[in-house]
């Protein structure tokens, strides 16, 4: 069994360009949203929704054979739920501050439709090994998105990243202000329907060759 | 009296769930196309809403709780788990109501009724409930009884069938505009509702 043979490479790292979860599916924009005002939060969020989405996909490609058909949805929702309350304690337990600015999103990670969309379309009919990687590249795209959308709504909204100043004081001498408007909700969707313009404008491209 | 009015319409313009949390937007964008099937979609999830968010307030404060099952027991780590199995039991239980009585409307809803279980507004509402019975009582959010949690699943549910219709009602529009071809569908959806949702913002400061 080679564990690099090219189709497995394949799904790791179509996720990450061509086939994004969150721009070409549409998948998770919920959580992605709405942790994005500052680039930590943002970066934990995408890690915690990695480790839940590879461990999830092995745990279903593991008992795809043993789950009546039926009554899937509620098999997969108690497998992640169970992730998620794991994940949770672990934050509360060695990061506490971040934990406590994510608030109610850890547990929304239960809903997110990446995890439920992966388990569905891929775990349920493939071995745990391509579903890891599966998870790990969904995952990865996913936080990837975070980080783009979290590094600029900190940058600009308060000239700073991961905490540390960015923006030189003597900008802000010079007149230079802070974006306000950059920390509140409604700019991140405005980010990110600039994302995927971006991205959209470019595969375009792509298609056209 | 006067706190059950507060929250309620705090809950449908001050913290509405799409515009100042990001509750559901999967379900928001794929069937906000138009406006008849997003008041259907929105009319279920707040029925599901005012179902699951007092169900799961009386789980949490008299199953959980410290001290509720036996002395010393504190279960509240459980609660992701039984909120979900709650909503997904009672999704699956209105699907099997709908099926049998209203045949029409259950062929109207479609994929939309089973899908309702994994929105995240039902479990957002659920969670957010739970944050909120730590507040402080003199405060606007806080929830203290099944009847504000009640009031606060309904008004919840009304914030989103407001916001996924003023959605479909746009996009029903903006079919005939001329829009840049990347930017088309999910792009200038995005944008449209980060505008919405900074209009949305007035009602910040609102004291009721």
């Amino acid at each position: 069994m080679d564990l690099f043979s090219k189709q497995n490479r394949e799904v790791f790292s179509n996720p990450l360009n061509l086939d994004n979860p969150i721009m070409v599916q549409v998948l998770g924009i919920c959580s992605a949203l709405a942790v994005t005002s500052q680039l930590k939060p943002a970066i934990v969020m995408g890690l915690a929704v990695t480790i839940i989405t590879a461990f999830s996909n092995v745990i279903i490609s593991l008992i795809r054979n043993t789950i009546p058909n039926r009554i899937r949805i509620i098999v997969q929702l108690v497998v992640v739920a169970a992730l998620v309350t794991i994940v949770s304690q672990i934050l509360k337990a060695v990061a506490y501050d971040v934990s406590v600015q994510l608030s109610v999103y850890v547990g929304l990670i239960i809903t997110n439709c990446i995890l439920m969309g992966r388990l569905e379309a891929f775990a349920m009919t493939n071995k745990p090994w391509p579903s890891f990687l599966d998870g790990v590249g969904n995952g990865l795209a996913y936080a990837m998105i975070l980080v783009i959308v979290g590094a600029f709504r900190e940058l600009f909204g308060r000239g700073s990243l991961l905490g540390f100043k960015i923006i030189p004081q003597s900008f802000y001498d010079a007149g230079y202000m802070d974006n306000g408007m950059m920390a509140m909700p409604a700019m991140a969707l405005i980010l990110l329907g600039c994302v995927i313009w971006i991205h959209r404008a470019y595969f375009y491209k792509e298609d056209k060759k | 009296m006067e706190h059950l009015i507060s929250l309620f319409f705090r809950s449908i313009f001050v913290d509405n769930m799409i515009f100042a949390f990001f509750l559901g937007m999967c379900s928001f964008l794929a069937v906000s196309k138009n406006v008849k099937t997003s008041f259907g979609l929105g009319a279920a999830v707040t029925f599901v809403l005012v179902v699951t968010t007092p169900v799961n307030y009386l789980l949490l404060t008299k199953v959980l709780g410290p001290d509720c099952l036996a002395d010393g027991v504190d279960l509240t780590y459980l609660s992701f788990i039984l909120f979900i199995a709650v909503i997904a039991g009672i999704v699956q239980i209105v699907e099997m109501a709908v099926e049998k009585y209203s045949p029409s409307l259950y062929g109207a809803l479609g994929i939309f009724l089973p899908l309702i279980a994994v929105n995240c507004a039902i479990m957002g509402a659920s969670l957010f409930m739970q944050q909120r019975i730590g507040l402080d009582p003199s405060s606007s959010q806080y929830i203290g009884s099944v009847w504000d949690a009640l009031i606060y699943g309904l008004g919840s549910g009304i914030g989103w069938t407001l916001a996924i219709v003023a959605m479909g009602a746009i996009r029903e529009k903006m079919e005939y505009s001329d829009v840049p071809k990347p930017l088309q569908g999910l792009g200038i959806t995005f944008i449209t509702v980060g505008l919405m949702a900074m209009a949305m913002m007035c009602f910040s400061g609102l004291k009721i």
